[in-house]
């Protein structure tokens, strides 16, 4: 199996000499993986939502209702284009195209799989490496921010405005602790280039625990759990999807950012929205769940890393990271925006730079004192993540503390309330801290319009049923 | 070295391409209705103001955040070639390194606790 994984793991020679037609198919391979990805994802996300709330989800278009969001871009394309009269034009014109280009440019230096054979010519199933190739990743997002800024400013209109400044404070942040948090995984791979971030994960070190020889792991998700974690939330907050999708929170902001744009350049916006979410879910796969290389078991089986199988396993990984992203927006509310930009900078900030300095620091104990350093890491660093994720776990309980006597008590039997404790209405003390409250006594008047129909049909059975089953006193009066 | 980039600008004229047609030929293809409603600006039925209320100023905060972000961005950029050298630097780097990261921790810990990082 090694010497199937070495001839077919490409490195950094083996980039830039591809035939021009290679370069050309891999080129338009990408773009079509990109554009069926961002397709896919938005039936998967449709589907999968609706799973959680108890729906079926699309299910009229096409084989199982998979072809909804082909259909979705198509309608889109024959809606009118609205310019708004304040707009600032050329900019407005522009953003979409902004935001699109560094979407697509992003997932190029993704690797795909090992070196295949296409009509005869050798060749890396990746299109651009470099000594740099991550940076590449975090300079095409961090130019994408420009689209959305730009976007919501030349709208000439409020809600985008507010869609776009959030959006961009909250890239901003994110991208910080997004850069944090793969530190790391450079200081293990030795490297930033993503083919050889993947070779670095190909064997776990041999580990030998209590007489019995194993294989410890090598994923970087495992031997890093710290970076993963902040990994996993930044780009949750650096591609705007929910809990932390705030620039678009509809119930404040309408649309967000592109509140004011319809049509083809919409779709621009919605694609390039999505080609980030399968980014960034190929680059998790890539820094820490060990790219295109076949998980655990699958991996005993010596083809599993050769030819065309590793597209298999990479796409299996993206499609599990996508799962998470829609699980995520199924499971959790909306944070507060505050809320948002203080766990970004108080939290993982702070958490990511104190573990670079103790993952530095294990691996310099490492080198010094001859241990290897993937059995350093998992001696030492799993228990550290352990211990974090305990203390996390025993602040949560400690916050959640008088719920939890509360609830105890109540079950077992203690001395019920003889009555239901009543809180004091205090709608004024309430709206004096700053909080504006509803008054909290309305009460919905019957529709008019519904009276006056029901007095038609009294006796009848017309309608749903909904009305006429039960009978208000306010409406025999009426009859 | 610099023929890797090539297929990167093949990939960029593509996507350009495409995100340029699309924004060219999207009023050509659909159909134009003008109404005054469509051209205003949204904002949920009412009728739109025509000025930001704050006269077109942006709340300083986000000023804050841009500038603490470029501070924390330089950062990154140096513990990059240091992640990737650490085995070669050996101890002498990571002391360095840690020197580096606690003297602009000390600058983060000054705006937390000055209140720059609080939104209201």
């Amino acid at each position: 199996m090694t010497v199937f994984a070495a001839a077919d793991q490409p490195t950094l020679v083996d980039f830039g000499n591809d035939v021009w037609w290679i370069v050309l198919i891999k080129i338009v391979g990408i773009f079509g993986v990109l554009v069926l990805m961002t397709l896919f994802a938005i039936v998967f996300e449709r589907k999968v939502v609706a799973r959680m709330q108890q729906r079926i989800g699309p299910n009229r278009v096409g084989p199982r209702g998979y072809l909804q969001s082909l259909a979705d871009g198509l309608k889109l394309a024959f809606k009118e284009d609205i310019m708004p009269a304040l707009a600032d034009k050329p900019v407005y014109f522009l953003a979409p195209v902004i935001a699109t280009i560094p979407a697509f440019l992003a997932f190029s230096v993704i690797p795909l799989g090992p070196t295949v054979s296409i009509f005869g010519e050798r060749t890396p199933l990746q299109l651009v490496d470099s000594p740099i190739g991550v940076l590449i990743v975090l300079a095409c997002s961090a130019m994408g921010v420009y689209g959305i800024v730009l976007g919501g400013w030349a709208s000439g209109s409020t809600y985008p405005l507010l869609g776009s400044l959030r959006s961009a404070a909250q890239m901003i942040s994110y991208e910080i602790a997004m850069g944090l948090s793969i530190v790391a995984v450079f200081l293990y791979a030795g490297s930033m280039s993503t083919s050889e971030i993947v070779a670095a994960q190909a064997d776990g070190t041999e580990l030998s625990l209590f007489g019995l020889e194993f294989t410890g792991p090598s994923w970087f998700a495992v031997l890093l759990p710290v970076s993963f974690v902040i990994y996993a939330i930044a780009v949750v907050g650096e591609t705007n999807r929910a809990p932390f999708d705030l620039p678009e929170a509809e119930s404040e902001l309408v649309g967000g950012f592109h509140t004011e744009y319809s049509s083809l350049k919409f779709a621009l916006f919605f694609l390039a929205e999505y080609i980030n979410i399968v980014t960034v879910s190929a680059l998790a796969a890539t820094l820490f769940l060990g790219g295109w290389r076949a998980p655990w078991p699958i991996s005993i089986w010596d083809g599993a890393n050769t030819g065309w199988w590793p597209l298999l396993w990479f796409f299996a990984k993206v499609v599990v990271a996508l799962f998470v992203f829609v699980w995520l927006r199924g499971t959790l509310p909306r944070l507060r925006y505050d809320q948002f930009m203080s766990f970004g900078w108080k939290v993982l900030v702070p958490v990511g730079l104190v573990w670079i300095l103790v993952v530095a620091t294990l691996r310099a104990v490492a080198r010094e004192t001859d241990v290897d350093a993937g059995e350093m890491a998992v001696f030492v660093g799993v228990p550290i993540a352990l211990l974090l994720l305990g203390g996390l776990l025993l602040a949560s309980r400690m916050r959640n503390r008088d719920t939890r006597v509360a609830a105890r008590e109540a079950a077992a039997g203690g001395p019920a309330p003889a009555e239901p404790q009543v809180l004091d209405a205090r709608g004024r003390d309430r709206a004096a801290g700053g909080f504006p409250v509803p008054p909290m006594d309305l009460v919905v008047p019957p529709s008019p319009r519904l009276r006056s129909r029901e007095s038609v049909s009294a006796g009848t059975v017309v309608g749903t049923g909904r009305r006429s089953s039960s009978t208000t006193p306010e409406e025999t009066d009426d009859v | 070295m610099l023929s890797n980039y090539v297929p990167l600008v093949g990939l960029f004229v593509l996507a350009a391409g495409f995100a340029l047609f699309s924004v060219t030929a999207a009023p050509f293809i659909g159909p134009r209705r003008y109404n005054s409603a469509k051209v205003q600006a949204y904002e949920c039925g009412i009728e739109p103001v025509d000025q930001p209320l704050t006269g077109g100023r942006i709340p300083v905060k986000y000023f804050l955040t841009a500038m603490l972000f470029i501070v924390f961005d330089i950062e990154i950029v140096f513990l990059y070639p240091w992640a990737v050298a650490n085995d070669a630097l050996g101890l002498w780097g990571l002391t360095a390194m840690a020197v580096f990261i606690g003297t602009v921790f000390i600058a983060f810990v000054y705006e937390w606790r000055r209140g720059g990082l609080e939104w209201d």
